[in-house]
């Protein structure tokens, strides 16, 4: 009778093995260890943010709006962002006149006409490859080509074409392949059957994109566009290549057009070139200067998150 | 049958007006997508003539020296790479465990409530500029990390310019690698389920290796991000001037990206169309290369596990 005990009958086995052995060390190890890896990357953002906000505190508290509406100066007891901030939202301006129509366009033109041939797969790898290519190469192609354009076209101003129209065309040039991408995307998720059932009562291409195809894509268009308005509102590399100021300037007393094309410089560049000032009243205001701009694109992210979540469409 | 069958008893072409404004539409659309053909085009047009010109009036042996002094004529190449890819090794030692940890925890353990709330935190720190990592590198990785880790390292070095570049390029990681194991096809799961396997195992086992192309696509693109990032480097990894051939990650270092910035805002007192300024077009075309020599790559991977599936 014992030995019978010893040897499990069959149906022991099976119901032990259906069951499971008990967890193990790396069942539960190995989830916990990936979730870590998860909350290491939370528990830095964590500390970005409150170590720069707890460094910009003497700044903030300090001088209050000061730092808003201040301009610029070497002085950290004066120096505040409002040339900066003024010239990130102009570059901003010209980055969404000019990307967002030709990248829309250039998504249109891709997915809904373009034939499967070696043009648009050529079209479409230049896309992706371009979305690679480092941000400050894109200053090499503003500083090469744009600011001479704007300068033999006579609008260079007194700062030899370096001005805002310049870096506006560089960021311009450097977020069209994201605009292309997204938009494409948001394109490509609109139903097949709305087209046809555009094309089957008689509206031709055109016609079935703007009234039927991209309604329905512009909530997915437009998380794109904000989102892509942020990089480009973040972005420093190319524009130290075409003029952004790194020191201080006056703006003067000049009209929109004669500050447009006079010296201008970013919201971004002002803490880079603050970060490089010594002493502790200025990593204060740069850490100020730093919490404006995360003001700014949080504020422009969780807008995106919300236009998803509200507008998206499952099919 | 009274009509001719070759001939529809209605015109279904429309009115010419409309059909004119049809054709203008495309046109008008295909010259936008053309758009981006000609920025190619013009980004490796200004690269090659300017680097052309900076090689033509250069003794190439000022291309293998002691170190990276544009001022003075030296543009040793190997300096600037080393730089590189020291800042691109350390960003990948911290960039692949975090990355690829948080997309398999992602992509298989977590549920759809807590994927929704992680989720964000990296499309977050993906929003974060590069400009503010290179400050926070700066102020707070460098004391608090670097230098525990090393007794000699000093505010600037390449191991603090490292850690956030990895942060940077964390979030690119883990969404593509995600992308690539959400892409597994559920059937494979549930077959090694269906042998016994444990979760565990089916993870490490099945899925993974079935999403390896699209994994290491993500790895190649965070190195190329990681080659091509300017600001962190030109913020953290000091050496702005210039700097001797130097391979220890505690000291400070130089990339091609943070000596073309240095190059840019004249921090090196050069400006204008000297030869100095001119090897930044060089830099820039040697960047230009190596970043799309590995996109491409990465893309040829992302294919492959298209093709498969």
């Amino acid at each position: 009778m014992a030995a019978r005990a010893a040897t499990p009958s069959t149906a022991d086995l099976v119901r032990q093995s259906i069951q499971g052995r008990r967890l193990g060390f790396g069942d539960i190890a190995f989830p916990a260890a990936l979730l870590l890896a998860l909350l290491f990357a939370l528990l830095f953002l964590a500390t970005l943010l409150v170590d720069i906000f707890a460094k910009s505190w003497s700044a903030l508290s300090g001088r209050g709006w000061s730092v808003v509406s201040n301009p610029l100066t070497l002085n950290a007891e004066t120096a505040g962002l409002w040339q900066s901030i003024m010239g990130s939202l102009g570059l901003v301006a010209v980055v969404a006149l000019l990307a967002f129509p030709i990248g829309i366009s250039a998504a249109v033109y891709l997915e809904e006409y373009a034939p499967d041939n070696r043009f648009t797969r050529l079209v479409n790898t230049n896309i992706r490859n371009l979305a690679g290519v480092p941000s400050i190469v894109y200053g090499i192609l503003g500083f090469t080509i744009f600011v001479r354009f704007i300068r033999a076209v006579g609008a260079g101003g007194g700062v030899g074409g370096k001005n805002l129209l310049a870096g506006g065309l560089t960021l311009a040039a450097l977020v069209l392949p994201i605009v292309i991408i997204t938009s494409a995307e948001a394109l490509r998720a609109v139903p097949q059957s709305i087209r046809e059932a555009g094309f089957g009562v008689g509206a031709t291409r055109w016609e079935v994109i703007r009234y039927h195809v991209v309604p329905y894509a512009a909530p997915g268009i437009l998380t794109g566009t904000v989102l892509t308005l942020a990089r480009a509102f973040g972005e420093t590399a190319p524009l130290l290549l075409v003029g952004a100021a790194t020191g201080f300037f006056s703006t003067g007393s000049g009209n929109l057009i004669d500050k447009t094309l006079g010296p201008y410089t970013a919201l971004p560049v002002t803490i880079f070139s603050w970060a490089r000032q010594p002493g502790a009243d200025f990593r204060s205001l740069t850490a100020a200067a730093i919490v404006v701009l995360l003001v700014v694109l949080l504020t422009a992210n969780a807008a995106a998150i919300i236009l998803r979540n509200r507008y998206e469409r499952k099919w | 049958m009274t009509s001719d069958t070759t001939t529809p008893a209605v015109d279904l072409t429309g009115s010419r007006p409309r059909l004119r404004r049809e054709r203008r539409v495309r046109r008008l659309f295909a010259g936008a997508a053309a758009v981006s053909i000609v920025v190619s085009l013009l980004i490796v047009g200004s690269l090659v003539g300017e680097a052309w010109t900076f090689l033509r009036g250069l003794d190439l042996s000022s291309l293998w020296t002691m170190g990276w002094f544009p001022r003075r004529g030296l543009f040793d190449v190997k300096t600037v790479l080393t730089g590189t890819l020291l800042i691109a090794l350390v960003a990948m030692v911290v960039a692949t465990p975090l990355g690829l940890g948080a997309a398999i925890y992602l992509s298989e353990y977590a549920r759809p409530r807590a994927r929704r709330w992680l989720k964000p935190i990296l499309e977050v720190l993906a929003g974060i500029p590069s400009v503010v990592l290179g400050y926070f590198a700066l102020t707070w990785i460098s004391p608090n990390i670097v230098m525990r880790l090393s007794s000699h390292a000093g505010v600037f070095s390449m191991a603090a310019a490292g850690i956030a570049v990895g942060i940077l390029v964390t979030p690119l990681v883990a969404s593509v690698s995600e992308d690539a194991m959400r892409a597994v096809p559920a059937a494979l799961r549930e077959a090694s389920y269906g042998l016994g396997a444990k979760k565990a195992t089916t993870v490490t086992r099945i899925v993974f290796p079935a999403a390896a192309s699209g994994i290491m696509a993500s790895l190649i693109l965070g190195v190329s991000r990681a080659i091509g990032e300017t600001m962190v480097v030109a913020m953290a990894a000091g050496a702005v001037g210039g700097s001797l051939f130097q391979w220890n990650i505690f000291q400070p270092g130089q990339t091609m990206t943070a000596a073309m910035s240095a190059l840019a805002i004249g921090s090196d007192q050069v400006a204008g169309s000297t030869s100095a300024f001119q090897s930044l077009f060089f830099l820039g075309l040697l960047l230009f290369l190596m970043t799309l020599g590995l996109n491409l790559l990465s893309d040829r991977f992302v294919r492959k596990v298209r093709e498969k599936y």
